[in-house]
């Protein structure tokens, strides 16, 4: 696992950004990344946050997992990167 | 997910600023009063909006500072370049409003049954949620040993200062200053490192509980060090500021 820079930040910083999307607690879940396998929970991933929305990256292979959009109050998630969430 | 506490949808709140209290030249308390708060758990967090004249929006997490039962409060670090955090320590006054919600968090949590010894690590305001779970601890009459290993620039940088200057009772706290020390300084005089870690940290036999928040370097130094010390990962939560200097 790399060490992560500066600007990342962990996936406990969107407990509330997730929430809002699943409807409950995500922090504390289980992700499988769908280009290594690695298997991480929500809460130790790394997280990058800018005005255009929120990237959510493995911490082994540095490949986005998730990334959210909110255009017009609407979040756009995509989740593509996951094998798995659980 | 034990003892989270899961509920509805997370609905922005309005909040009502009671008392403001300053702890270091950067760092203020904000007790906020929400009415029908659901109660939180050390270590979890709210998110605070601020809303400008032109409806441009801007949100932030900030960890909660009390402990569970008690008023919510947050405690803020002012960032220079931030966009939220000096409206929070400069501009808000008692009874100003802002909205929140939360509680947020099911990780970096921790509760009384969860036991110990714990191991706190805390690098400038990162010591927030750990301050909670201190509270926490002393509320509910734990008897777990708890050891704070808390990183800040100078002695006038500490937060909670005086408040854990009065923590006995199984509880001890290490500070380290990095940047300057008071004359006759005898505690640690650098960043926290490996010498240090292996210093402070409980026997791995032990079977300790680790709780690392911080900004983003800290927390990768520190949580690297104590798994090459041999605690196991899952034994170690994190919690990353980012690049709030430290």
């Amino acid at each position: 696992m790399k060490a992560l820079d500066d600007y990342a930040l962990d996936g406990n910083a969107i407990g509330g950004l997730l929430i809002e999307v699943f409807g409950t607690e995500t922090t504390t879940a289980t992700g499988t990344c769908g280009s290594c396998g690695a298997v991480s929970q929500v809460a130790e991933l790394a997280v990058y946050r800018s005005a255009l929305g929120t990237v959510v990256r493995c911490r082994t292979c540095d490949a986005v997992l998730m990334a959210f959009v909110q255009i017009h109050g609407v979040t756009c998630v995509d989740l593509q990167g996951l094998a798995s969430l659980a | 997910m034990a003892g989270t506490a899961v509920r509805g949808r997370l609905t922005w709140q309005s909040a009502t600023v009671g008392s403001v209290t300053d702890e270091t030249h950067q760092v203020r308390t904000l007790l906020l009063e929400v009415p029908d708060w659901p109660g939180h758990l050390a270590g979890q967090h709210v998110d605070i909006r601020l809303t400008a004249d032109d409806g441009y929006q801007a949100e932030r997490a900030y960890s909660i500072a009390s402990a569970p039962g008690e008023p919510l409060a947050i405690t803020v670090e002012r960032l220079d370049d931030g966009e939220v955090s000096p409206y929070l320590t400069e501009e808000l006054r008692p009874g100003d409003s802002l909205e929140v919600r939360g509680p947020i968090g099911g990780y970096f949590v921790w509760e009384p049954a969860f036991g110990g010894p714990l191991l706190l690590l805390a690098g400038g305001s990162g010591v927030v949620p750990l301050r909670s779970m201190l509270r926490c601890r002393a509320s509910a009459g734990s008897s777990v040993p708890a050891r704070l290993l808390y990183s800040s620039r100078s002695w006038e940088d500490v937060i909670y200062r005086a408040e854990l200057d009065g923590l006995f009772d199984g509880v001890e706290v290490i500070h380290a200053l990095t940047r300057s020390q008071p004359p006759g300084w005898t505690g640690y005089a650098r960043r926290v490192d490996q010498q240090m870690l292996a210093e402070v940290a409980w026997p791995v036999a032990q079977q300790p509980l680790a709780y690392v928040c911080g900004p983003t370097s800290f927390v990768e130094a520190v949580a690297s060090g104590l798994v090459g010390l041999g605690y196991p990962a899952g034994r170690v939560k994190t919690e990353r500021f980012g690049a709030t200097g430290q």
